[in-house]
């Protein structure tokens, strides 16, 4: 009996000790007291990566934490995290359990990541907490979360969409930044001369976020919603289909340099534009940083909104940007809401938005994240006035992929030959429908 | 002073074991003990740990499968409702877009992994007998040719994306100075994906294939290519008649690990492609990511992945037990 007994206790003594490994090393929330309110707590904060490398994000974002700890005895544990691996870590933090408490995610991903419960719905008590609603631009307030329910996320960064076009390329061809997509598309062909590897455009062709972005966009220039008003998708109505041709046909109409079909990281496109081999770019206001260390001075480039076809809805942006939210088993929550209101007060904004190039969250703050006061204007006035938020559903992430991948495969149809007609396009956004509802 | 010292431990001893004579059945009994035991624990942390990082988790999956696990319940996974075989009859249907999909994506896997196993044998067979030969600079080449399986695989295969880029590539220009192509071929999107994935599989592959076959090409004794070569038989005979049969149980295992790691493989695809691969490279493992942790369906995800268990298992098996059988005859 005894002799059994040994080994019995050796197995069960070497996977309690393995259990203890894993729960200590996954204690990552620190030890404050269970209120988490005051001095001594430390929080644990996942930042998504704006500048140009992790590296300056954390330089950036280092002082201002110290700042906070400074003022609240709160000390916060930052961690900056790539775009390619943030969502991945949310989701397993979220199936685990083990996250940080205050974290930044995609505000496109707001809706879907509300699904799962595992943040903290900012009711009106949080919301005071924090500031209140009103502090912040509503486009931007309105991408929290689905409508109806508390927004499980607040904006922090804001960023929109804009038409960058290079000046010397305008004026020495004699034109005037377009303000119909007519006008865009003839200038476009009039400034490519393929011969010199120069292009009407720059595209990141392989990005599946920029082709559902345009998706997006343009289908709402020609009325069309990808869902409709019962949240079912409907990405095959006829405007939808026109939206996507628009963008396609810039590489049809080979506007665009074929090679940018393989585009993806981010700073391929604004690269393209930087460097003279492209006249227009159609870019987030954070393109500013790319184009600035790739050696474009802010004065050699113009922004205007990007324009839409004749006698179509002006939408010229989505409301993009970055939101925080706090995860809702964390046992710091007051902390936590300080820390968000912090990091989303207009004196904390006016530091962050210059290195990250960013719009202001707070309502009637105004932009500083570039010199060009015509630059900042524009951004502002397309972001208060002609930007709508992405489809703000549960099922968002799964549009995204599945549209944004499906326009990225018209684009390479279109790349290496063979123009995608309309009906092409609908057929791929038929599929994309399709298997969002049978995987639903 | 070592001497001494090997001296002083040896007159230790004796005293200890003539005090441990009183009661002689003491250590017999300890020793009896400790022999019964340590086959369990020597075995014992391979054992948990096999539990915890395979078992555990495959468990899991395979739950995981049975239920609607989507982004509305991984926060609490125990709410997931029960969907019982729902997601099997998803992957299943072949005639809806995602059973369509998935079988695409399985028949990708088959041509794939036939490709790259066959190319990697033949590539690994040829260099393996030259090789075998003694010749001068015979290591250079041996070294040489184990570089790719020595590389860490995520630099290799970003290497490989940076070769085939479009403008800068190197392929497309020493394509272009060759005068084969006119420069501008793409080959990270359409279907010339799939030949760029095969390609950076095989360079991936064929070492090990390599390294294998040359160990045992060792093994076969030089008397027996005596023989044949005194009885005439030239080097295509001695390949055929006494090379492969003694190969073949190098060649049995072998084959086996590289079907599995190449129907498996996911890095190759998603260094070169991201996780959203051309409709021509997607192949099984990274469809599985793509349904599980793009369109967060861990449920149908997991689905799948118990099926592509299922098919690895039922080849595998049958595989071992034809071979086995036949190697036993023979």
């Amino acid at each position: 009996m005894k002799r059994r007994l040994i080994p019995a206790l050796a197995i069960v003594a070497m996977v309690a000790g393995t259990a203890a490994c894993g729960s200590s090393s996954s204690g990552s929330s620190g030890t404050g007291g269970d209120s988490g309110s005051g001095s001594g707590t430390t929080l644990t904060y996942w930042a998504s990566n704006q500048g140009s490398s992790i590296d300056v994000d954390k330089q950036v974002l280092g002082p201002e934490l110290k700042k906070f700890e400074k003022q609240t005895g709160i000390k916060v544990d930052l961690q900056v995290i790539g775009w390619p691996d943030l969502l991945n870590k949310i989701l397993a933090a979220t199936s685990s359990g083990k996250g940080p408490d205050v974290l930044n995610i995609g505000n496109t991903w707001a809706p879907s990541l509300q699904a799962t419960g595992a943040f903290l719905p900012f009711d009106a008590n949080a919301l005071q907490a924090i500031g209140g609603k009103d502090k912040f631009v509503p486009a931007s307030f309105a991408t929290g979360g689905v409508e109806g329910k508390d927004p499980t996320s607040v904006p922090l960064y804001s960023l929109v969409y804009g038409l960058y076009y290079n000046k010397k390329m305008f004026a020495d061809a004699g034109l005037k930044p377009p303000t119909t997509w007519e006008e865009l598309q003839s200038d476009a062909r009039k400034l490519t001369d393929a011969s010199k590897g120069v292009y009407g455009m720059a595209m990141e062709g392989g990005s599946y976020t920029e082709g559902v972005h345009f998706a997006f966009i343009f289908g709402q220039q020609h009325g069309a919603d990808p869902f409709d008003a019962g949240g079912k998708a409907d990405f095959t109505s006829p405007g939808m289909v026109a939206g996507v041709k628009q963008y396609v046909d810039l590489m049809s109409n080979k506007v665009v340099n074929p090679s940018s079909v393989q585009y993806k990281n981010g700073p391929e496109a604004p690269g393209d534009f930087a460097k003279g081999k492209a006249a227009m770019l159609m870019s987030q206001n954070n393109a500013d940083n790319t184009l600035v260390a790739d050696g474009m001075k802010t004065s050699d480039y113009g922004v205007v909104a990007i324009p839409a076809p004749a006698g179509k809805k002006d939408t010229a942006s989505f409301v993009a940007g970055i939101n925080m939210s706090i995860f809702k088993n964390t046992k710091h929550q007051d902390a936590a809401l300080k820390f968000v209101k912090f990091m989303t007060s207009p004196a904390e904004q006016k530091i962050l938005d210059v290195p990250f190039a960013a719009l202001p969250v707070n309502a009637g703050a105004t932009p500083n994240f570039t010199k060009n006061a015509a630059e900042a204007k524009t951004f502002q006035n397309i972001l208060a006035e002609r930007a709508v938020p992405l489809p703000l559903v549960a099922d968002e992430s799964q549009f995204e992929t599945n549209v944004g991948n499906a326009v990225n495969q018209l684009i390479a149809q279109a790349a290496t030959g063979k123009a995608p007609t309309s009906s092409d396009i609908k057929a791929a956004l038929q599929q994309a429908q399709d298997k969002m509802a049978s995987a639903g | 002073m070592t001497s001494n010292s090997t001296l002083d431990r040896t007159d230790g001893r004796r005293p200890a074991a003539r005090r441990g004579s009183p009661r002689p059945g003491r250590p017999r009994r300890g020793r009896g003990t400790g022999h019964r035991l340590t086959p369990y624990l020597l075995i014992a942390p391979a054992i948990i740990l096999e539990l915890l990082i395979h078992i555990v988790p495959m468990v899991v999956g395979v739950w995981m499968s049975f239920v609607g696990l989507t982004q509305a319940f991984i926060a609490n996974w125990s709410t997931a409702p029960w969907e019982g075989l729902s997601a099997y009859r998803l992957a299943l249907d072949f005639s809806s877009p995602i059973g369509n999909s998935f079988l695409h994506s399985f028949e990708v896997t088959c041509v794939y992994t036939v490709l790259v196993v066959g190319i990697s044998w033949g590539f690994g067979m040829s260099a393996a007998l030259v090789l075998h030969r003694n010749f001068r600079g015979r290591g250079l080449f041996r070294t040489l040719f184990l570089v790719p399986y020595a590389m860490p695989i995520y630099a290799g295969i970003m290497t490989w994306s940076f070769m085939l880029q479009r403008d800068n590539g190197l392929v497309n220009h020493v394509l272009k100075s060759l005068g084969v192509t006119g420069g501008d071929s793409f080959w990270l999107i359409g279907s010339n994906a799939f030949w760029s994935m095969v390609v950076v599989a095989v360079w991936r592959s064929w070492p090990f294939a390599f390294l294998m076959l040359l160990a045992g090409l060792q093994n076969i004794p030089d008397d027996v290519y005596d023989a044949a070569a005194v009885d005439g038989a030239g080097i295509w005979k001695q390949i055929r008649y006494i090379t492969l049969p003694a190969l073949r149980p190098v060649n049995l295992v072998m084959v086996l690990m590289l079907f599995l790691w190449t129907f498996n493989d996911f890095n190759t695809p998603f260094v070169l492609f991201g996780a959203q691969p051309p409709r021509s490279a997607d192949i099984i493992s990274i469809h599985i990511y793509g349904a599980s942790f793009v369109n967060w369906n861990f449920g149908f995800g997991s689905a799948m992945s118990v099926l592509l268990l299922a098919f690895l298992l039922v080849v595998t098996g049958a595989y071992l037990l034809v071979f086995n059988r036949r190697s036993r005859r023979a």
